[in-house]
């Protein structure tokens, strides 16, 4: 495939993995904070091959497994509903709330479908007049562009069976509230190249000022991942901190601004629950009045009831990259990707579904 | 006039059900076997062990690129077999329809299994079918259970598997699993995206006799795909597999399908490929001659059994690292992102 595989061309990687050993002349504790950058680390076994000196922890960066459990609840409440019907990303399916989960709920009669896109949950509630489609709208500045997009086309071509949840969350406010945590220790970030896509890599500048953190916005392919942990080595080595864009062919250093201005006219910032971090203000975004029949929050007349996380389950601490997956006691005991009790292991791009996919007994 | 469908009464014994029989079973499936439409086939016996497999096809779709329920049906019956180095002797075909299925629709998968077995060299002896109320199935099940012949001296199985036998797939991965997850999703992607659906006996027999005494395990990487298929060979041989990624064998589409979807390869369903576990002396032999035939054209050495921990299996990435490959958990799920 053109512009893909160029980047898994094993020629250029192989030399860039010597390069990478010999860039690391300070350790260094990275942060991948994206949870398809954990995935793609492990696909390759670079945690395997890493240069002594540089460790790599796993960030908040799983939409899914940052869904609070009382969100989770909602979410399921709202499926058992009669003349109601679900619509999430596949993920979602399986994701614990307080006692359930969607997947239950789908056994026992609520309508649940797994859908690719919002716009697929609008042709539904097209196909469904008789049914309110509810689309569950989890995920961060990558996926909020297409769900407004999706509520504005539900409104201008007046499909009023059609609503969305949103629990739509933004990437540097959970990042500044993780950072002024005087535990953690990080030096770098490697910054997720996705949601750098819409927000733009300058958006990190004033975390990289702010924290003296090394700052790098890196794609997921073999060759982006080495050429970027080389970067994050060199900054902390060469004590150079600043944001370098190594994933130019799909981030710019500005934001996108279409993208932008379509949020902007659906949502307005709003505080978010993140499950293991607790409420976070203006981490998330609601729907603006405007479009309020469009809001499930407003046609449900939603309050969200506290929900308790799982005993013992140290995914907050994970999320914070505090813990390693291995140092929780549940993790492939009582929690596993047949049976997950905390989020991480939900979701494939779950830090703890990625360790125990690719990283056990490593 | 509207299509003709499937009624209850094609279920009830009576007329409807015969008419059913002569008019579409036995027109296209004809043997003298099935024919005399006896309670029970009696079939002639003759020396060595009896294989004996049964599996239910549930697809949806029923119509796919590459195949159907009934083309499935035939070959993953047949497979199983095959993959205990048995030669298939016949199958059942049990049906069941629901109320409303287009007669038309059902006659094709007839005259797909019909086709099927005819190109296998493998007949439909006895049958079954029963009509649910609509809304109580979905269109059309089917069952197929096969028998077969192994000799009473060959024994191929998961346990069998030795330190230093060769890996060796005999396709491409994930060309069914992936065909029906995009069709089911709606997903209209460019390229030639087909199931792989084949019988495997024919290529089994060809491996048998050419090297005698070293394919040790035969399995067919259906639901869970080969990762999950190699978990349960690395557990029942009590040995660790390494495999090399570089040299799994994927289609350039499926590998672009799973990319868009957050799917793997090598967790998704083939229906036409088996992994053969072979002593390491012969695996170039045993590679050329799949080559040689349509069935294992793209066959490729994947890996090796070795020592270590039971159950283990393990990718050495092209990069020089390696990650553990656990067994498929669950169904799998398309990613948010």
């Amino acid at each position: 495939m053109k512009h893909l595989d160029e980047y898994r061309d094993i020629s250029l990687a192989k030399p860039l993995v010597e390069e990478l050993k010999n860039a690391v002349t300070k350790p260094l504790r990275v942060m991948e904070v994206c949870g398809s950058h954990t995935m793609a680390i492990f696909r390759n076994g670079l945690r395997t091959i890493l240069p002594e000196g540089m460790e790599l922890v796993s960030g908040p960066g799983c939409p899914v497994c940052v869904t609070s459990a009382s969100h989770m609840d909602a979410f399921i409440a709202m499926a058992d509903m009669e003349n109601v019907r679900v619509t999430i990303f596949g993920d979602l399916f399986r994701v614990p709330g307080t006692h359930n989960s969607l997947a239950i709920a789908s056994s026992q009669g609520a309508k649940v479908d797994i859908v690719y896109s919002p716009m697929d949950a609008l042709e539904i509630a097209k196909k469904h007049p008789d049914e309110l489609i509810v689309f569950l709208g989890v995920g961060f500045e990558t996926t909020t562009p297409g769900i407004a997009a999706t509520i504005l086309a539900a409104k201008t071509q007046n499909v009023p069976n059609f609503v969305v949840f949103s629990t739509q969350k933004t990437m540097p406010p959970p990042m500044e509230a993780l950072l002024s945590d005087p535990d953690l220790k990080i030096d770098g970030l490697l910054c997720p190249g996705h949601v750098s896509s819409i927000i733009g890599a300058g958006a990190w500048t004033p975390l990289a000022e702010k924290y003296n953190l090394a700052c790098v916005v890196g794609g997921f392919e073999t060759v982006d991942l080495l050429k970027s942990l080389i970067l994050l080595a060199r900054q902390v080595g060469n004590n150079d901190i600043k944001v370098e864009n190594s994933y130019p062919r799909a981030v710019a250093w500005e934001s996108n601004k279409r993208a932008e201005n379509m949020v902007a006219r659906i949502f307005e910032p709003a505080d978010m629950d993140w499950r293991g971090l607790g409420r976070i203000p203006n981490s998330g975004l609601r729907i603006r009045k405007e479009f309020s029949d469009f809001d499930a929050e407003v046609r449900f007349d939603i309050v969200l009831p506290e929900a308790e996380e799982p005993k013992g389950c140290l995914c907050g601490n994970i999320l914070k990259g505090m813990n390693s997956p291995m140092e929780c006691p549940l993790f492939d005991t009582r929690c596993t990707p047949a049976n997950p009790i905390g989020p991480c292991m939900v979701s494939s791009e779950g830090t703890c579904a990625a360790y125990h996919k690719y990283g056990r007994d490593l | 006039m509207s299509e003709k469908t499937i009624l209850l009464d094609h279920g009830s014994g009576g007329l409807a059900s015969q008419q059913l029989i002569s008019d579409l079973f036995i027109k296209h499936l004809d043997n003298p076997i099935l024919r005399s439409l006896e309670d029970s086939a009696i079939l002639p016996n003759r020396p060595g062990n009896l294989a004996f497999t049964t599996d239910s096809y549930v697809v949806d779709p029923i119509f796919f690129p590459g195949g159907d329920i009934g083309k499935l049906a035939v070959h993953g019956t047949i497979n199983d077999l095959a993959m205990r180095g048995a030669e298939p002797l016949c199958l059942s075909l049990g049906l069941i329809l629901e109320e409303g299925l287009l007669l038309s629709d059902l006659e094709k998968i007839i005259i797909s299994i019909a086709q099927s077995c005819k190109e296998a060299g493998v007949p439909v002896v006895t049958g079954d079918t029963k009509v649910v109320p609509r809304g109580k199935g979905d269109k059309i099940f089917i069952n197929t259970s096969g028998i077969g012949f192994v000799p009473v001296d060959l024994d191929i199985s998961s346990k069998k598997a030795k330190e230093g036998d060769a890996v060796i797939l005999s396709g491409t991965m994930g060309d069914h699993g992936i065909t029906i997850m995009t069709r089911r999703a709606g997903v209209a992607l460019q390229g030639d995206l087909r199931s792989d659906t084949m019988a495997l006996h024919g290529l089994v027999k060809a491996l048998l006799a050419d090297l005698p005494g070293s394919v040790h395990t035969l399995r067919d990487p259906t639901r869970g795909g080969v990762a999950t298929t190699l978990n349960e060979i690395a557990e029942n041989s009590g040995l660790s597999i390494e495999l090399n990624a570089d040299a799994l064998p994927v289609r350039p589409e499926v590998n672009a399908a799973c990319e868009l979807l957050g799917l793997e390869p090598l967790y998704l369903a083939n229906e036409g490929k088996c992994l053969a576990i072979v002593d390491g002396k012969f695996a170039d032999k045993a590679l050329a001659l799949m080559n040689s035939r349509a069935e294992g054209k793209d066959a490729a050495i994947i890996g090796k059994l070795v020592a270590g921990k039971a159950g283990r299996v393990v990718i050495n990435t092209p990069v020089g690292g390696t990650r553990v490959v656990m067994p498929l958990h669950g169904m799998p799920l398309p990613r948010i992102c």
